[in-house]
């Protein structure tokens, strides 16, 4: 055993951030060797840029104290009670003043659906950490008890899958006002009893026979400290993951929601769908501005957290691992 | 042979059954006798080796007596104390006195754990020490094992298998315990790391008064290790003695065809050497043959053998054989 580092004492926490640089470069460089990650990846944070801009474009005096006007008017560009009079008739097509046209009540598109996009985000993270926080916990509950308990959670998760989700969120959304917060929080509960549980218990079964399980209670540890200190961390790599998932599930449930016209979201891409439908310009081609930007946003939203949760499939999942 | 003979563990027909079940309604239909009526003591401050071929349940012995499983029958006796009586807090306190060095030392760390938090485990959940106390403990425990106390920061994979077991022992060393339950802790180890370890547990035993339970199935390295050694096969302890009287005077068959294995350093001897061959297969421990298990293989097998389970008698002072050939 070398004795050379006594000398020179680097404190604990630089030891810490170095080696979680070093994990995450090597991740990263994992990563970057996947096209599809890397295009997925691009897309988000183009998205992400393009959410921060719309403050940005509309800033209020909170911003700038007054000193600067705003690029877009507030009272033309606002993506709820915007109008533009200079205009005679709504909808417009994209034209220099407004990007993607107005929609039949003199709203700017861009707007609305840069607007829309920052709720997406919210949305779609929000729950997905709420799934994975239920679906990781409940998943290594119920794989280290076993027995009664885990046949609870599981014929629980069987139910969850079998019985479908959106017709569950149609008869809330008669009981209950489903806002965005509220659209979150069942989103999460529901994905986090389901089939995200299955798997993620199918790992944490193969994390309890390992020694260092019996390690622990053999030191003195308690039931909740073998599940929450030995078995959720290595569980973690597989719960990310399928964090990406649920993003894309949950975005995508919001965008048939609010088409139906069951959620109280004030604007949100499915609202922006919904909205021509009901003032009857949903299959009429001569107005694609109206349909065409919100449909293709939710499309390619879903899809890029879907691509980068593949490319991480293939750094959590080494046998995925090409090299 | 140890002098003073004052027993820590006194484990008497230690039974281990694991059921075997068929069908979804998880019909019992057998046992696997994996430990089946095994009675010894363990003296304070001694090693006990206990060998045997694969599958014989060394480990299930080592592991019921440390109650990672529970025992279908028996009892197992702590300085007087009712091991498998007790239950919650009670067992969390005796856990602070026996620990355990598992066979795999890559398996056995927790890879998402720091080396200081893994030898500091025992310490944080008994609640025994925190902060700067715990750190200089750690510190003083990866000295005591061999290794720089800077490694305190790093991560399990960092390290070789030799380095991850001292990690091991660092921790099972950390509350002081009275009894570690070896188990295989150097079989996954490359040879010449094998002795340093070995060498280790047993400078640590001088320093600390350890009682050492070592299941291993290396002979020599067994021998080199232990005080007395215990011989079992198919879930029973066939012989039990010192470790010089096992090698010079072994009385069981078993044990006899399972010494006369051991190759010896020396090509003069080597060659007069007679071994012997045991015939046939290990019997399967769900279905163990009557009489003596070992009469299926047994070279000196008589009539009686498979009619009537030998007693488990102590020929000589200290020297325990169960066989009906004495």
């Amino acid at each position: 055993m070398t004795t050379d580092a006594k000398s020179v004492y680097v404190p604990l926490w630089r030891v810490r951030l170095s080696l979680f640089l070093k994990s995450v470069r090597s991740s990263w460089a994992m990563f970057a060797e996947n096209p599809i990650g890397l295009i997925g990846l691009g897309v988000i944070v183009f998205f992400g840029l393009f959410a921060l801009a719309h403050p940005v474009l509309m800033h209020t005096d909170k911003v700038t104290f007054g000193l600067v006007d705003p690029i877009w008017e507030r009272r033309v560009y606002d993506p709820n009670m915007g109008f533009d009079m200079e205009i005679s008739f709504h909808p417009s097509p994209p034209s220099a003043r407004h990007l993607l046209g107005t929609d039949p009540q003199g709203r700017d598109i861009l707007s609305q659906l840069m607007f829309s996009t920052r709720w997406e985000f919210v949305l779609g993270i929000v729950s997905a950490v709420i799934t994975v926080v239920i679906a990781t916990s409940v998943g290594a509950i119920s794989a280290y008890y076993g027995g009664v308990i885990d046949m609870i959670l599981m014929r629980l998760a069987d139910l969850v899958i079998m019985v479908p989700f959106l017709p569950i969120l149609i008869v809330l959304s008669g009981m209950i006002e489903v806002g965005i917060w509220e659209l979150t929080l069942v989103i999460g509960i529901i994905s986090g009893f389901g089939g995200t549980t299955i798997v993620i218990k199918s790992q944490a079964l193969s994390v309890k026979v390992k020694p260092f399980i019996e390690a622990a209670r053999i030191a003195g540890g308690g039931d909740a400290h073998i599940i929450f200190k030995h078995m959720v961390p290595n569980l973690l790599p597989i719960s990310l993951l399928y964090m990406m998932f649920i993003v894309t599930g949950a975005i995508f449930s919001e965008a048939v929601l609010s088409y139906f016209g069951l959620t109280e979201i004030e604007m949100s891409w499915g609202i922006m769908i919904n909205f021509t439908q009901t003032q009857g310009y949903l299959l009429r081609f001569d107005t694609w501005w109206l349909l065409i930007p919100a449909s293709l946003a939710i499309t390619i939203m879903c899809a890029a957290f879907y691509l980068v949760g593949r490319a991480m499939d293939e750094i959590v999942n080494p046998r995925l691992r090409r090299r | 042979m140890a002098v003073e003979q004052e027993p820590l563990v006194q484990v008497r027909h230690l039974k281990k059954y694991f059921p075997i079940t068929r069908g979804i309604i998880q019909r019992h239909v057998g046992d696997v006798k994996a430990v089946d009526d095994v009675t010894f003591d363990i003296y304070r401050g001694e090693t006990l080796g206990l060998v045997g071929e694969t599958g014989c349940g060394k480990t299930t012995v080592g592991r019921t007596i440390i109650r990672l499983y529970e025992a279908t029958d028996g009892e197992v006796i702590f300085e007087g104390e009712q091991l498998r009586s007790l239950r919650g807090s009670a067992l969390r306190q005796m856990r602070r006195r026996m620990q355990m060095i598992f066979q795999d030392p890559y398996a056995s760390l927790n890879p998402r754990m720091t080396v200081g938090s893994i030898v500091a485990e025992p310490l944080t959940v008994h609640r025994v020490a925190r902060g700067a106390e715990k750190k200089a403990r750690v510190e003083e425990l990866l000295n005591l094992v061999g290794l720089n106390p800077y490694f305190a920061a790093r991560y399990p994979h960092e390290f070789s298998g030799g380095q991850r077991q001292r990690i091991g022992i660092a921790r099972a060393l950390a509350l002081n315990p009275d009894l570690i339950v070896c188990d295989e802790p150097i079989s996954s180890l490359d040879v010449s790391i094998q002795a340093q370890v070995v060498n280790l547990l047993k400078d640590l035993q001088v320093r600390m008064g350890l009682t050492y339970l070592f299941i291993a199935h290396d002979l020599s390295m067994v021998r080199h290790i232990s005080d007395r050694m215990a011989v079992m096969y198919l879930g029973k302890i066939v012989e039990l003695t010192d470790r010089n009287e096992i090698y010079l005077n072994p009385m069981h068959p078993y044990t006899q065809a399972l010494m006369s294995a051991v190759p010896v350093p020396d090509p003069e001897v080597e060659e007069q050497r007679r071994r012997i061959i045991l015939e046939g297969d290990l019997p399967s421990p769900a279905n163990p043959p009557a009489g003596c298990n070992f009469s299926t293989r047994c070279p000196k097998v008589m009539e009686i053998c498979s009619q009537e389970e030998p007693e488990f008698k102590e020929l000589k002072p200290g020297h325990w054989v169960a066989c009906h050939l004495y």
